[in-house]
């Protein structure tokens, strides 16, 4: 690692209609280094990267690349200039093939100027080998590939173009373990060929483990630049938040009651194999396991989205068959989906008409929705999860990350469920908002006796909410611990259980 | 949804950047730009202010507006609709014959828009059973309904027209207190089916369907149920504007004035519709309505070449759905 930065940025301010996005913030990374950029969701991250790569240009400020002051237009220009990144959503084209996606734009010619199809397989090949790479077809269409493969063609592509810095937003949030460690592989790979990463996480172990420095955002500012080994996790978070988080868990003693849910052999091909658990009132049941394990199946099974095909399910002692969601909700159950952008929010309506979208027939008299009780309940869920917004009527689509889940989650505190099955409650969202997310849920489960099954890929998050854990692996429950026994390892013991590693 | 946030209670705490942009919605614009038209025409010829030309213009415009309200509910809820242009020759024509029916047979007149409407419920309800249950996209059932409405039409009629209509089947053609019963229904009808869309769950749901059908139907929300409902309310409409067509000359044509359905669409999209679904309300696709016949006919009080007008109207086309993109993105910007 060298001590001279590639890439030096000071100064950079962005002011956005109304907002202030960034005010003179500092950040450079040096070649071989992995710089992580930490901070809420709105403290400027996104923006950042934005200028970095020429999709923004900043409004003062400079930028230095090499030492030599540079000014870029578009992303086309950024990238020329060896800056490739790799976003939350990945850009790639579903429809053409590995090779072709690596060589978009910059595909290899023969000598009549049409594309040399066999240089561009092998130049493909090369480039993944170079990434220790071996096991991917060039000729594969990324469609039919997993968010891992997906991910390596990215930066495949990014390599393609010589890039000498490599952003990545958020690279592990759709991964699974296994990915995750061959993602670190690589990102260690590339930084012995001094190519300089700018690295973008909520999840704090990852920062410790993989970069060596990290600078903090917080509302547009510049905070500070450390070292990571001089740093703390507890130090990072209340740099982040502005004020110290003293527990990120808040768990709260709780009287674990009658069973409320009680599923027996629960089938659903080919994801859910034979489930059986009870859910007491009062109580919250974390469900851990590796993606793809059937967890979230699980829940559509439960919430009517993907009915059962036989087994039994009783609700309150009494035997039912969910048929949809609506039935469902009638039963007292609430499901807060994994993907709120795609499930769980109408983004072009405001946070009032989504808080209220679940009990549309509760909140109308003689045909006619009330729009008064539909403000209070949302101006009451504003205030009582702390979402962001200046107006109940703000559109949710202008919230960010964090905020837009609580208003998923209020929506389903408003249809009072007896049984609230959250999904990946905190994925995506920062350190602020996740700590009164479990809080919200811990008050839930100990003062209104709520039955809370809740599926998480964080594994801190299952240890330090839950009353008794649940590992399911290959459709089926196969390991349960009380809080008092449960540990990391036998968790992830239990989750890769016979599972052949790839690696 | 910009209607709903023009009329929001402004808070305390509201940013200036919404406070100013709170009252910019698609039908203030639309009203604002009919008005401004109107003075600057009128300063070239006094004549177009006259009561006869502004009567002849909200005339013309209803029953496309009556259609337009029920399109735009169609395109709300995320689907879109190219048989309705088909579908009113072919209610005008049952309503038509129903008619000389009824002045020759001596059944009550009443049935003549009777079972015009029902027919459009009907067969808007077959759409709309074939684009909820069967999950084929609209645009490509519409399609073929066009063809077999219009192919059945030619088929029926023999391509006459319909002439010996009686005079109690000219209801487009009376006028309440000097006000033209077209009019009095483009209004009634435009503001229930804007009370409904906004207040009522079953409007909302159209929208939250358009919007979001994933989301909402895991809010409970029956996505079937509500693009049934939604057709077979554009098909009532489609049967009221067909009523409107079919009363106001003294004969019927066989063949539908080939356009119509884009006349329709348009005025909903220019009317702040969203083509891509989930927002626009029917005040606006009124007022589109208005402003489509407003310029041509200020064209030609102003006498420009009428070649023109198709191109000024795909011009606001283009110039309506881009200011609706744009509106998107600023939507979504601020979010990760």
């Amino acid at each position: 690692m060298s001590d001279t930065p590639i890439l030096e940025l000071t100064g950079i301010t962005k002011q956005f209609p109304g907002v202030k996005a960034l005010s003179d913030v500092h950040f450079d990374v040096r070649p071989g280094e992995v710089h992580a950029l930490l901070g809420e969701n709105g403290a400027g991250k996104s923006t950042l990267i934005k200028v970095l790569s020429g999709v923004h240009k900043p409004d003062t400020g400079t930028i230095l690349l090499d030492g030599k002051a540079v000014s870029f237009n578009n992303p086309r220009e950024a990238q020329d200039a060896g800056i490739a990144t790799i976003y939350q959503e990945l850009s790639l084209y579903p429809e053409l093939t590995v090779a072709e996606n690596i060589f978009m734009g910059h595909a290899p010619r023969n000598r009549f100027g049409a594309v040399d199809w066999n240089a561009m397989m092998t130049r493909a090949e090369e480039t993944l080998a170079s990434l220790n790479i071996y096991d991917m077809d060039v000729r594969r269409k990324v469609g039919s590939l997993n968010v891992g493969n997906r991910q390596r063609v990215e930066i495949a592509k990014a390599l393609s173009i010589n890039a000498r810095v490599l952003i990545m937003d958020e690279p592990t949030a759709a991964l699974t373990e296994s990915d995750v460690s061959r993602l670190f592989d690589i990102v260690r790979l590339l930084c012995e060929r001094n190519v300089a990463i700018i690295y973008i996480s909520h999840r704090l172990q990852e920062v410790f483990e993989l970069a060596d420095r990290v600078t903090v955002l917080r509302d547009g500012h510049f905070i500070d630049t450390q070292q990571v080994k001089d740093t703390t996790e507890s130090a990072l978070i209340s740099r982040m938040v502005g004020r110290t988080i003293d527990n990120l868990f808040p768990k709260l003693e709780s009287k674990v009651g009658e069973p409320v849910l009680q599923v027996r052999d629960l089938m659903r091909e080919p994801f859910t194999r034979g489930v059986s658990f009870d859910l007491h009132a009062g109580e919250i049941v974390g469900l851990a396991g590796l993606v793809g394990s059937g967890r979230s199946e699980l829940a559509q099974c439960l919430f009517g989205m993907l009915p059962a095909q036989s087994g039994e399910i009783r609700v309150f002692g009494k035997k039912v068959s969910i048929r949809n969601p609506a039935h469902a909700i009638k039963l007292g159950i609430a499901y807060v989906p994994e993907d709120r952008g795609t499930q769980g929010l109408v983004r072009a309506m405001s946070i009032r008409e989504n808080t209220s979208m679940a009990i549309l027939k509760l909140m109308s008299t003689g045909g006619f929705i009330k729009f008064g009780a539909e403000k209070k309940l949302a101006q009451k869920s504003i205030d009582m999860l702390n979402i962001r917004a200046y107006s109940p009527d703000q559109i949710v689509g202008k919230l960010s990350g964090g905020n837009q889940q609580k208003v998923v989650v209020s929506k389903w505190l408003a249809s009072q469920p007896k049984i609230l099955i959250v999904d990946e409650p905190t994925r995506g969202v920062d350190v602020g908002a996740k700590a009164e997310i479990h809080r919200l849920m811990s008050e839930l489960a100990a003062k209104q006796g709520i039955a809370i099954l809740m599926i998480s890929s964080e594994l801190p998050e299952i240890l330090g909410m839950s009353d008794r854990v649940m590992v399911m692996r290959e459709g089926r429950i196969i390991a349960e611990y009380p809080r008092a026994e449960v540990t990391q390892e036998r968790i992830a013991g239990a989750m890769m259980a016979a599972k052949v590693d790839v690696n | 949804m910009a209607s709903l946030s023009g009329t929001a209670s402004v808070t305390k705490t509201a940013n200036r950047r919404v406070r100013a942009t709170s009252w910019v919605t698609q039908e203030s614009v639309l009203a604002i730009s009919i008005i401004v038209l109107g003075l600057v025409v009128s300063l070239i010829n006094p004549n177009f202010v006259s009561a006869t030309n502004i009567s002849n213009i909200l005339n013309n415009s209803s029953y496309i507006a009556i259609a337009a309200i029920g399109m735009s509910m169609v395109i709300i809820s995320g689907n879109i609709d190219i048989s309705v242009g088909a579908l009113i020759g072919l209610l005008a024509t049952i309503g038509g014959r129903l008619a000389v029916g009824a002045a020759d047979g001596g059944y009550w007149i009443g049935w003549a828009y009777i079972i015009p409407l029902c027919v459009g419920v009907l067969i808007e309800g077959v759409i709309g059973f074939i684009v909820a249950y069967l999950r084929v996209p609209a645009i490509v059932v519409s399609l073929g309904m066009t063809s077999i409405l219009r192919g059945g039409l030619i088929l029926w009629t023999g391509g006459e027209w319909i002439y010996d209509l009686p005079r109690d089947f000219m209801l487009a053609q009376q006028q309440v207190l000097g006000v033209p019963v077209p009019v009095i229904f483009m209004v009634i009808l435009t503001i229930i089916a804007g009370l409904w869309l906004r207040y009522s769950p079953a409007g909302r749901s159209i929208y939250a369907v358009g919007g979001n059908k994933e989301a909402a139907r895991l809010s409970g929300i029956s996505e079937k149920r509500v693009l049934m409902q939604v057709f077979m309310l554009n098909g009532l409409m489609v049967g009221f504007a067909a009523m409107m067509f079919a009363t106001q000359f003294s004969a019927i044509q066989s063949t539908v004035p080939s356009g119509l359905e884009l006349l329709i669409i348009t005025a909903a999209v220019v009317g702040g519709v969203s083509i891509l679904g989930g927002t626009g309300t029917v005040i606006g696709s009124t007022f589109g309505a208005l402003l489509i016949h407003v310029i041509p006919n200020a064209m030609i009080f102003a006498n420009i070449s009428q070649y023109w007008q198709q191109a000024v109207q795909g011009v606001l086309i283009l110039f309506t759905v881009l200011v609706d993109l744009y509106r998107r993105r600023r939507q979504s910007y601020g979010r990760k």
